[in-house]
């Protein structure tokens, strides 16, 4: 069975260089420059896969990126591996392993194929008509269906390949080097333009570099021999960079483009360490020139899809490039003379060219007579009604085609063939051009979608826009270019170019046969094995629209975005709905064009460069006394410091009591902060918080509440009177950035007649808490000179000082409801305050304590934190902080919006305080609380915000929003949890000393 | 992803930008004069057309900066940047 099927040296493949690879567990042997394809044809291998819906065997269809049904998994069971990759795509190197996707156990032995048998059963939206009922089975089908779809298999340990990205700004972009992609970017570079040409394939030059039709030449010349000579000139051309392997997978506006450049993929894997695998490339160019080609049309025949048929224009590459004949009786079906090419191909290097069946009914170029000079026998005005061969296609039946092309006629002829070749046509690749926003228009003639437009940004040229042949293709690339790039003339102006002049062609969108529609299987979407039946059968269910029609069939939903088969779905469902093409539109092309792995997506992006982390000045101390660390926004902060293997709640429970005891401290450094300066410092205040602030004297702060203009609260902080004209403004930790881009918006652009400054220092202090009664002892050991009595330096006051030589700024205030002060110094002393503080403190058994402590203790005084008791639904007033409103002022953000009808609503959700009646049960946080037990459905009251073990009133505390709770004060309600109801009664949220007499303590 | 003159700075890619919604909708100097009505017009309603819309921009990630532009929604072309304060461009 492994017959070699070389058939001649090619300029291409190395075939001093043999490579050995397995493919399904078995060793094969290719040249180095084969693809994983073509080295199994040349191994006369064509099953490679099974389909998706009904398992049925499936072959190498196409050479390139198109390939609907060679998908394979490579090198499986290694932490490189990858689904999905089309064997075209894949260039071989030593080791390589790869397997077939979508069969269970064995691509020859696949169970699944049953579903081949039961294919009546598996009509066109078969998926939403049987999985959706019961809904309760959705599980277990989803389960069957995953299963036996095998759409591959992702790796299971980290990918050890290393991605990265690179910005490219280019005056011309070409996708696509083909002849039209070479021409461009060879003028656009000699004119000074910084050109950028790309290409999916490792080779330049694209199916004109294997062109072999002898009668096409340029300056006397072979378009093969005349392009070799234009690709060897470029590489002495400045102002170009040429990059292959590299694939435009997505065209956004204003030109940008993102293309992934593959590095190591085809080299072996002792070789691809510590290199970069994959390059997004994102590429912003002034003008993008696309160059992307056609792809040849399949035909749409009963039981297409057999190994062995495959594209008529693969057939050549195979042959011309590779030097691989894909089958020893080869027959073409064609509707066009490029089959032709491909037969004379084969013909010229020995192989066996049955027959050409033509749908045509003659077609007069020399290339045709050229066939006809080689004896190869053609069959005008003949249609394939039938093939056969399970695993490989061994016969096809063919019978006459009637003059309107809608049925067949006569007797019914079998031709014996290993390979058919089909040419239905070409379609223009105008895929990234959609991307980029432009329409389409039909060509009603060709049959073809064009594109509708050029712009001084964008153009298209070479087959993608229609010109198929070298004559057109030259002329009309050449009038582009000079009008686009304003360039007056061009090494392209005296070329001479001789083509085989035919064109005739005929379009038949479904070919008939002998059986009944509903008797045969003329595969339109390989991948998802969607027929023309299916797509006449959505018809008739009443289907209209393209897309609804694409979604019900899965037409053109699979990994390859029915690159081939689109054209096909279009023109049956025209027919059928007599409805044209033109009119019916297309369906919507996606980026990426070829799949990206997630690899090049996220770059550098990985492991400790996923995110930013910022830490403290103070975060060394933090991790050498082994603290647990908590994600806040992108801050790691100290969350608590377990000693001797304590748990989090012993740790939290011992550092809470010592807060209170003796002395505790927090490093406070990430709290926002911001520099407010300015003539109109105080009356800005005045327009953003919810209190009055012109009075604030310096040297004094002040707690604010911020509003959004609907009247919700969105922040809050204690604010510092600098200096006459001079604030600094603390915010939340997690709402900094936002804080300061909303105070920046108001002064922008509805306020800019304010002499206000802002900048943000949050990182230019460091900020350690002291806390607890014996803060001041402490604090007076570190700064002796500084008088601490509660006449100088009284609760809610400041004090720019010195500690030794450094400055610092130190604010009485507290989040505890101890006797606290806040030392903030800059960043870069942060860490020798701290240790200061923590040596001055041991006699006074100082406890560091992280931000679960912190959020304890301020429960126990019933403060809030915006984000965890408020969630942009709770005003002031909800709040029960009345207080803080100021009643006087005309207006601050959001103070209207206290006014209106809802707001003012008695039964909002209103923040209260929550006790357990058995003082050892800690609530949830989030659990639902009710009024009723009975009731069906239960009415929910509000939620748990907040609920610790508070180690200082030795009980369970919680904060809650409860509708109408201001009003509750003493009630009994529940909280029903999945095994129990837990008895609770509103509280004043105010735990612990609610007098307010620590704070001088 | 578009490529935004910021009127500061420059052309620079979209990345660096903050969309901030509909333009022109000034904050009433006296908003306790309103009605309800009159307030949850300011405070809610937005046009959001599909087609030529004036929209606040912010250069977050370079000078910080608010200004106008003028964007067709239904396919991003953008026909006009102006700063804040500035009269919009005739259509
Ligand atoms: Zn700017």
């Amino acid at each position: 069975m492994t017959k070699n099927l070389r058939v001649k040296s090619s300029e291409y493949i190395d075939e001093t260089n043999r490579i050995s690879f397995k493919f399904n567990g078995k060793t094969y042997h290719g040249f180095k420059g084969d693809t994983l394809a073509s080295a199994l044809l040349a191994n006369n291998v064509h099953l490679v896969g099974r389909s998706f819906k009904y398992h049925r065997p499936r072959g190498i269809m196409t050479s390139g990126s198109e390939e609907p049904n060679a998908i394979v998994q490579v090198n499986p069971g290694t932490n490189r591996t990858e689904p999905n990759v089309r064997a075209t795509e894949v260039e071989i190197y030593e080791g390589l392993e790869a397997s077939s996707q979508n069969c269970w156990p064995s691509v020859e032995f696949d169970i699944g194929g049953i579903n081949n048998f039961l294919s009546p059963f598996f009509p066109a939206g078969f998926y939403y008509k049987t999985f959706m009922w019961p809904a309760s089975f959705w599980e277990k089908y989803e389960f069957f269906i995953r299963h036996s779809a095998g759409l591959g298999k992702s790796p299971t340990s980290s990918d050890p390949d290393i991605y990265d990205h690179r910005n490219i700004h280019c005056d011309v972009l070409v996708v696509g080097a083909g002849l039209s992609g070479i021409l461009a970017a060879k003028n656009a570079a000699k004119n000074n333009f910084k050109t950028l040409l790309v290409d999916e394939k490792n080779e330049l030059g694209g199916s004109t570099i294997y062109e072999n039709n002898e009668f096409n030449k340029i300056d006397n010349k072979a378009p093969s021999e005349w392009l070799k000579k234009e690709i060897e000139e470029l590489k002495n051309i400045k102002n170009l960079e040429i990059k292959t392997r590299t694939s435009v997978a997505a065209y956004h506006q204003y030109n940008y483009l993102l293309a992934k450049e593959n590095l190591t993929d085809h080299i072996e894997a002792k070789d691809k360490t510590n290199k970069i695998r994959q390059r997004l490339l994102k590429i912003r160019a002034k003008k993008v020139i696309l160059a992307t080609g056609a792809l040849e049309r399949p035909l749409i025949f009963n039981n297409n899809d057999r190994p062995g048929i495959m594209l008529s224009s693969a057939i050549k590459k195979y042959s011309e490039f590779y030097g691989v004949a894909c089958g020893s009786k080869n027959v073409f079906f064609t509707n066009n003379d490029s089959a032709y090419e491909s037969a004379l191909s084969l013909y010229n290097k020995g192989i066996n060219v049955e027959a050409i069946v033509d749908i045509r009914e003659q077609s007069e170029s020399k290339i045709v007579k050229k066939v006809k000079e080689a004896d190869i026998k053609v069959y005008w005005s003949h249609s394939i009604v039938d093939t056969a061969g399970y695993k490989r296609l061994n016969s096809i039946s063919i019978m006459k085609l009637s003059n309107d092309g809608t049925s067949v006629t006569g007797s019914k002829i079998s031709i014996s063939c290993d390979c058919l070749g089909v040419a239905g046509g070409w379609t223009p690749a105008v895929h990234l051009y959609t991307q980029s926003g432009n329409k389409l228009k039909f060509d009603e003639e060709k049959q073809i979608f064009l594109p509708n437009q050029n712009s001084s940004k964008q153009i298209s040229i070479g087959s993608c826009c229609g010109d198929f042949k070298i004559d057109e293709i030259i002329k009309n690339l050449n009038l582009k270019l000079k009008d686009n790039l304003n360039i007056k003339e061009t090494d392209l102006d005296n070329i001479k170019v001789e083509i085989d002049q035919e064109n005739s062609k005929r379009n038949i969108w479904l070919l008939p046969s002998d059986k009944p529609l509903g008797k045969t299987k003329p595969f339109v979407d390989y991948q998802n094995d969607a027929t023309a039946k299916d797509i006449k059968l959505a018809l008739r269910e009443g289907f209209r629209s393209i897309e609804h029609v694409k979604r019900y069939t899965t037409t053109g939903m699979g990994t390859d975005q029915g690159k081939l088969g689109n054209m096909h779905a279009l023109g049956i469902i025209a027919d059928t709905a007599d409805v044209k093409m033109g009119e019916l539109g297309t369906t919507t092309f996606r980026p990426p064009y070829t799949p990206l792995t997630f690899g090049t997506i996220v770059g550098r992006n990985v492991g400790k460069f996923f995110d930013i982390f910022r830490r403290t000045p103070m975060n060394d101390w933090h991790v050498e006394n082994k603290a647990e660390f908590e994600n806040v926004g992108q801050w790691k902060r100290a969350w608590y410091y377990p000693i001797n293997g304590e748990t989090m709640h012993q740790a939290v429970q011992r550092e809470s009591k010592a807060a209170r005891e003796s002395a505790g401290i927090l490093d406070a450094s990430t709290l926002g902060k911001i520099d407010i300066q300015g003539s109109d410092a105080s009356e800005f205040l005045n327009r953003v918080y919810t209190n009055a602030w012109s009075k604030l004297a310096i040297g004094k702060c002040r707690y604010g509440l911020m509003l959004n203009e609907d009247g919700m609260v969105y922040d809050d902080g204690v604010t510092t009177r600098l200096d006459e004209n001079h604030y600094i403004m603390t915010t939340t930790t997690g709402g900094a950035a936002n804080v300061l881009g909303k105070l920046e918006d108001y002064l922008q652009t509805e306020w800019p007649e304010l002499d206000v400054y802002l900048t943000s220092v949050t990182d230019h202090y460091a900020t350690a808490s002291l806390c607890g009664p014996n803060s001041k002892k402490i604090l007076k050991k570190i700064i002796p000179d500084l008088d601490l009595s509660d006449e100088n330096f009284p609760h809610m006051s400041f004090k720019d000082t010195k500690i030794g030589n450094i400055k610092c700024r130190i604010m009485r205030i507290s989040f505890t409801g101890e006797h606290s002060y806040e030392i903030n110094v800059q960043a870069s002393y942060g860490k020798d305050l701290w240790e200061k503080c923590i040596e001055a403190g041991k006699e006074f058994n100082i406890t560091p304590y992280g931000t679960e402590t912190m959020h304890l203790l301020r429960a126990e005084k019933g403060f809030i934190i915006v984000g965890q008791d408020t969630d942009g639904t709770m005003t002031p007033i909800d709040l029960q902080m009345d207080w803080i409103v100021s009643k006087k002022k005309y207006d601050f953000i959001g103070k209207r919006s206290l006014y209106r009808s809802d707001t003012m609503r008695e039964d909002r959700k209103q923040l209260v305080g929550l006790l357990t009646d058995d003082p050892n049960i800690v609530l949830e946080e989030g659990a639902q609380i009710v009024s009723e037990l009975n009731q069906s459905p239960v009415e929910m009251l509000g939620h748990v915000t907040s609920s610790y073990f508070s180690p200082n009133l030795n009980k369970s505390i919680a904060l809650a929003v409860v509708r109408g709770g201001k009003d509750m004060m003493g009630k009994q309600l529940f909280v029903p949890m999945e095994n129990k109801n837990i008895n609770v009664t509103v509280a004043n949220p105010v735990f612990y000393d609610e007098k307010n007499e620590r704070l001088n303590a | 992803m578009f490529l935004i003159n910021c009127p500061y700075c420059g052309e620079r890619d979209q990345q660096e930008f903050k969309a901030g919604g509909e333009a022109h909708i000034e904050r009433p100097k006296q908003p306790t004069e309103l009605s309800d009505d009159e307030w949850a017009e300011y405070l809610f309603m937005r046009k959001n057309i599909k087609g030529v819309q004036f929209e606040r921009w912010n250069h977050a990630h370079g000078c910080r900066k608010w200004f106008n532009m003028v964007r067709d929604t239904s396919n991003d072309e953008i026909k006009a940047i102006y700063k804040m304060g500035e009269k919009p461009p005739a259509q």
